[in-house]
């Protein structure tokens, strides 16, 4: 065997024992992609489809994975795009209440039926059933959902978020700091009417 | 509320304080206000309450057989 085709087969070795390596460390992230993705979309079939996907398009694509940077990120960046190439239905921007509340409105809701000293228990956000939660974030518009989801589901900085949605930061901070407005006042309709 | 009212400018800075967002000196500034601030320590402690609340009953496990399909996906042909 030739010097350049020993070479050739080292080569191969190496980026067959990258690629396995690449496959396994994003397996790693299959429960965390998961719990982003159930939350996108409307169905438990939906996200499953979603993921499927996903990892389909990561595991062909596996070389436009930029080693030591954040494989979790590149992950929801590819089920972002999917998501929004499957043509989620196209939403009109609903017409937003302006919200001059702030951000305490849910706490100062509790605090008006409750008291304001039961606020110091954690069992007050109890008044809040989980199919609530889970429908009032379902109600989100869905640039606001994207990153209520991203950031408070699934846990990424600013940063990340705006890099996997491709938005710049202050649009990531303006769309949650509504987003979460919004899904507090859903929550406060829904446990004190 | 006043502009000066540093309530108002605690509630400003809760989320991303929570978030871990804040610069230090910004951080040190909320502190400085929680401490002193019965009603917004309240609220902090409720939002922080709100946000492991909606993280716990809004994070679903992966469903039993979805890691084998996507395990299935593993070595096909490359390309975008």
């Amino acid at each position: 065997m030739g010097e350049a085709e020993a070479e050739a087969g080292r080569r191969a070795a190496t980026e067959a024992r990258d690629r396995i390596r690449f496959e396994e460390d994003a397996l790693e992230f299959a429960d965390q992609v998961y719990r982003v993705a159930r939350r996108l979309v409307s169905s438990r079939e939906e996200a499953e489809d979603l993921v499927q996907d996903t990892y389909a398009r990561a595991f062909r694509s596996w070389r436009s994975f930029t080693p030591g940077t954040n494989m979790r990120a590149w992950l929801l960046r590819i089920l972002t795009n999917l998501n929004l190439d499957r043509g989620r239905k196209v939403q009109r921007t609903p017409d937003l209440q302006p919200l001059e509340e702030g951000d305490y409105y849910l706490a100062n809701r509790l605090a008006a039926s409750e008291g304001e000293q039961e606020l110091e228990h954690d069992r007050v956000v109890e008044r809040l059933s989980q199919d609530g939660v889970v429908n009032a974030l379902s109600e989100l518009p869905h640039d606001f959902r994207d990153v209520v989801v991203l950031v408070d589901i699934g846990e990424f900085s600013y940063a990340d978020a705006a890099q996997i949605l491709d938005v710049p930061i202050g649009t990531v901070m303006s769309r949650l700091h509504r987003g979460r407005r919004i899904l507090k006042h859903k929550l406060a309709e829904e446990s004190l009417g | 509320m006043s502009p000066a009212d540093p309530c108002e400018k605690c509630e400003q800075m809760l989320q991303p304080f929570l978030d871990r967002e804040l610069s230090a000196a910004e951080v040190t500034e909320a502190e400085e206000h929680l401490n002193a601030c019965d009603f917004c320590r309240r609220r902090y402690r409720f939002e922080e309450s709100l946000r492991r609340y909606v993280r716990l009953t809004a994070s679903e496990r992966m469903p039993p057989g979805l890691l084998d399909k996507i395990k299935e996906l593993r070595g096909q042909p490359e390309g975008v």
